[in-house]
């Protein structure tokens, strides 16, 4: 909503009169003054953030109660997860974390350049999770192919039976089809019930993925408004605080997906 | 009428600069079509919601309509003697050869003749039967009933009656619109394909194995997923109006009581619907990917939909019905002239409805839980009920010596208290174990919840239309034929409902195309009723279009109200106010305060005991 709501400056000839885009702000007409809005945009922000965890909440019981009824298949399912790309995952979400807050506080003291670095750090954190979760976990999983620097694939030197672009990618027999619901077709699983692990896994993990994406793409807005017209600064940062709000949200819901997708015994 | 606070009928008469109306068009044809597409105005987005759900409830209406019809006469196989074509009967070993021919299936012969088919089987046109009464089922609920008070009458009236512009985010509030529009266009697309036939709850295993359906159920369940977010983003936009756009001097227990059961009803839009929103979401995974969670043939529990629907779905029977106690608690004091009773205790009860509605969905599921569960949700729902009844003494001690002025809005709301009171007490014998084994998914349970829903909110909502038709359109209605038309959807609304309780005790299971002869009668009175509601309802479209065409221009203040939208011009201006109000009364002080814009031609003032000191 802030980004909605907050009115966005229009690029144009007021830009060149040099005065920035934080001080140029003019909260909407029915709104008192710009720190009413801003309270507003805050407590509307905090409400979505709700609705959030309560998404996720329901996707959690889920989990619980599949967890419940099928012990072994979760166990089995997640001894498949590294959890060393797991724990770096969550490495670069605390990072990001911290220097998108160093982000905010930098606007909020008119620290420019530093604001727009540390936002640029943010997003290059949140692209480094989607490559690991998707190079390294989701496509050796699905479809056995692996790329040729993964440190996993000395394991199944023997099982490597095809190569594709010259040698960067790598395909394992018989590792592939660990697929959700009706695609699965890994011929080595332990229990039957895994097909359902992997659905849960690739729910979790999926919408949550889209949840870094939605960030990023926040992120990557904040970034353009900053650079084009010093959209944020000590009197107006609404949308970066909001965004990074969004962000610690991601990173939350990943710490407590960690623990219970990669850490079972 | 010294004791009288004239002051702000001066201070408001007259002077300051007028805007124009809302309403005034922009320019050309074109120009206000775009100028309505784009807007932020609060007062636009809640007509154009009005617009979307009376077209919806149109659409709902219809498919309830030939779900009746068909319920005219059953579906049957019957024996028949086999003609010759000769047009002779045929013999065989000198007797009749006979054969089956299938009898009643008015709608699936309706959809075999449109497709330019033939029905083949009894099940094929049993199936239309299933669509057309999903169809209703998920048309009335998710996209008529949900969002029609809040997203039409709460959008035009929150601002207006705490004294604001607009919401807190009025762009945020457009795009709800818009993705309630998209939401409806997919379901009333996965009708246009053939139609889902899982009832309204979309419950497991049927919503994900009716396979012809495919599409139709994921486009449909998907619909619904779209809606939840737009109901969502009302819900969340009001809260935060509510807390942050008071006008000044408006303290939180000097807000109208429509804003309390507003603000209550979002609380639970905005906590519910989640839950809702990843459920119909794994539903749809379901379905695509076959992940299991619901099948109990993949290791999933079908059960646990159940619980992940009901969490949702009955607080939200709430978003459907606090937001029509609030209108009722508009209507009763400005009707009657008369100070609300017990302010604080209505005010309350729609917070303590909000709250307890979140630990009873258990009640939906007596048959499918286990004997503990059942009565620990059995007791809780019981205390539903104590709320609720507060609500309902108060309003009648407020009608108590009040000068009730019989308008079309009171004459709603007495028919509401009327058939409320049927509804709340048909839910306690289904909230009791023993009695719901009897008449759970019987027509009981079907009259229950029209009581409640139809005989509750939409009948609130036409109400509350009425209350507020003056202001949101700046013209009068002809109070006579309103009148008549009330009388007929009431008369209708009961022939056609309490008919079913009896249906219901008597063990007419719901959603069967077919029955056996004894509950024929009913059927019939009940489809009749139906048709009478159907009249009702057109009489008052007639009275809306002729108000719209030729009606008289209404006064500001056509009631006598005391919230601030009756300060506001009739229809009011762009910005609402010409000047920010500053509230100095009460909502409901009517022993103290002249109305605002009051004028002996609309309406006398009460003989208040303040007058006689
Ligand atoms: C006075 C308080 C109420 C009580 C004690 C109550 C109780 C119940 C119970 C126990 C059932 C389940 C019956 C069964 O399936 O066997 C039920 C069904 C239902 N109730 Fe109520 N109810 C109350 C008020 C309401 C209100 C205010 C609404 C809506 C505005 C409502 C809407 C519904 C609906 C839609 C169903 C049927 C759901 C379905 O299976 O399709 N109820 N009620
Ligand atoms: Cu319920």
């Amino acid at each position: 909503m802030t980004t909605l709501d907050t009115r966005s400056n229009p690029i144009g000839a007021d830009v060149q009169s040099g005065e920035p885009g934080w001080k140029r702000y003019v909260p909407g007409h029915h709104w008192r003054t710009a720190d009413e809005e801003f309270d507003a945009c805050t407590l509307g922000f905090w409400l979505f953030l709700a609705t959030e965890v309560l998404l996720f909440a329901g996707l959690f019981c889920g989990y619980t109660i599949m967890r419940y009824k099928h012990p072994e298949a979760f166990v089995n399912g997640s001894s498949y997860l590294d959890w060393r790309w797991g724990a770096l995952n969550t490495v670069v979400l605390l990072i990001s974390s911290y220097t998108m807050a160093a982000a905010i506080r930098a606007f909020q003291l008119d620290r420019q350049k530093a604001g727009r670095l540390l936002l640029a750090i943010t997003f290059i954190c949140g692209l480094g999770f989607l490559v690991i979760k998707f190079t390294f976990e989701y496509t050796p999983k699905l479809s056995g192919w692996f790329i040729a620097i993964d440190p996993a694939l000395h394991h199944y030197a023997s099982l490597v039976d095809g190569e594709a672009l010259g040698g960067l990618f790598k395909h394992v027999a018989g590792y592939g089809g660990k697929a959700p619901g009706q695609f699965f077709s890994y011929a080595f699983s332990s229990d039957p019930w895994e097909p359902l692990w992997w659905s849960i896994y690739y729910c979790a993990t999926g919408i949550h993925a889209l949840h870094v994406i939605i960030g990023m793409t926040l992120i990557a807005w904040c970034y353009r408004r900053a650079v084009l017209y010093n959209a944020y600064g000590p009197s107006h940062y609404t949308m970066v605080e909001n965004t990074g709000l969004y962000w610690h949200l991601v990173d939350l819901i990943w710490i407590f997906l960690f623990p219970l997708l990669y850490l079972i015994h | 009428m010294t004791t009288l606070d004239n002051s702000r009928a001066h201070e408001l008469g007259g002077h300051g600069h007028h805007e124009g109306s809302y309403l005034t068009p922009k320019g050309g044809f074109w120009a206000t079509v775009w100028d309505w597409a784009t807007t932020v105005d609060h007062k636009k987005i809640g007509v154009m919601y009005l617009c979307a759900v009376l077209f919806m409830f149109f659409l709902g209406g219809m498919a309830a309509l030939a779900v009746r019809t068909e319920l005219l006469n059953p579906v049957r196989t019957e024996q028949v003697k086999a003609l010759g074509a000769d047009g002779k009967e045929l013999m065989e070993n000198g007797k009749p050869v006979m054969k089956t021919v299938i009898t009643g299936q008015w709608l699936g012969d309706m959809a075999a003749w449109w497709k330019g088919q033939e029905l083949t089987s009894i099940d094929q046109g049993n199936n239309w039967y299933n669509r057309a009464f999903t169809l209703h089922g998920a048309i009335m609920v998710f996209m008529v009933i949900i969002p029609s008070i809040p997203a039409s009458l709460g959008n035009f009236f929150i601002p207006l009656m705490l004294g604001a512009k607009d919401v807190a985010f009025p762009r945020l509030n457009l795009l709800s619109w818009y993705i309630y529009v998209t939401g409806s266009i997919f379901a009333v697309c996965s009708i246009l394909i053939g139609g889902v036939d899982t009832g309204w709850t979309f419950y497991t295993p049927y919503s994900t194995t009716t396979d012809a359906d495919h599409a139709n159920v994921v486009l449909m369940v998907l619909g619904a997923f779209i809606l939840g977010f737009s109901s969502i983003l009302t819900g969340l936009n009001f809260v935060v109006t509510v807390h942050k756009l008071r006008a000044p001097g408006m303290g939180w227990f000097d807000m109208p009581l429509f804003i309390w059961a507003m603000y209550s009803t979002s609380i639970i839009q905005v906590l519910a619907t989640p839950v809702i929103g990843i459920t119909l979401l794994l539903l749809c995974f379901e379905r695509i990917f076959r992940i299991g969670i619901f099948d109990p043939a993949l290791g999933g529990d079908p059960v646990l939909y159940q619980h992940f629907f009901w969490f949702y779905s009955h607080p939200v029977v709430y978003v459907m019905i606090l937001p029509a106690f609030g209108v009722i608690s508009e209507i009763i004091p400005v009707h009657s002239h008369k100070k609300i009773f017990g302010y604080r205790a209505v005010a309350f009860a729609s917070l303590g409805v909000a709250l307890v509605s979140f630990l009873v969905w258990g009640h939906h599921m007596f048959a499918s839980s286990g004997e503990l569960g059942a009565t620990v949700f059995s007791a809780l729902t019981f205390l539903v009920a104590i709320p609720t009844a507060v609500k309902v003494f108060n309003w009648i001690a407020t009608l108590y010596k009040g000068s009730i002025a019989l308008t079309t809005p009171m004459l709603y709301a007495l028919m509401f208290l009327f058939l409320f009171s049927i509804g709340g007490l048909t839910g306690l014998p289904l909230g009791a174990l023993a009695t719901d084994l009897h008449l759970h998914d019987s027509y009981f349970v079907v009259a229950h919840f029209h009581y409640v829903m139809m005989g509750g909110t939409i009948i609130t909502f036409v109400a509350g239309l009425h209350h507020w038709w003056p202001k949101m359109f700046g013209k009068m209605y002809n109070q006579f034929w309103a009148n008549v038309g009330a009388w007929i959807v009431f008369i209708g609304f009961n022939v056609t409902f309490f008919t079913q309780f009896f249906l219901g005790s008597q063990g007419m299971p719901r959603r069967y195309a077919s029955y056996v002869d004894e509950y024929h009668t009913l059927h019939v009175i009940s489809t009749f009723g139906s048709y009478l509601l159907f009249i009702g309802f057109m009489v008052h479209l007639l009275v809306f279009i002729h108000s719209l065409v030729a009606g008289r221009k209404a006064p500001a203040n056509p009631w006598g109200g005391l919230t601030l939208e009756w300060e506001a011009a009739s229809p009011p201006s762009e910005h609402n106010f010409d000047h920010e109000p500053i509230v100095t009364h009460g909502p409901y002080d009517y022993e103290t305060t002249v109305p605002p814009h009051w004028n002996a031609k609309d309406y006398p003032l009460p003989a208040l005991p303040a007058n006689h000191h």
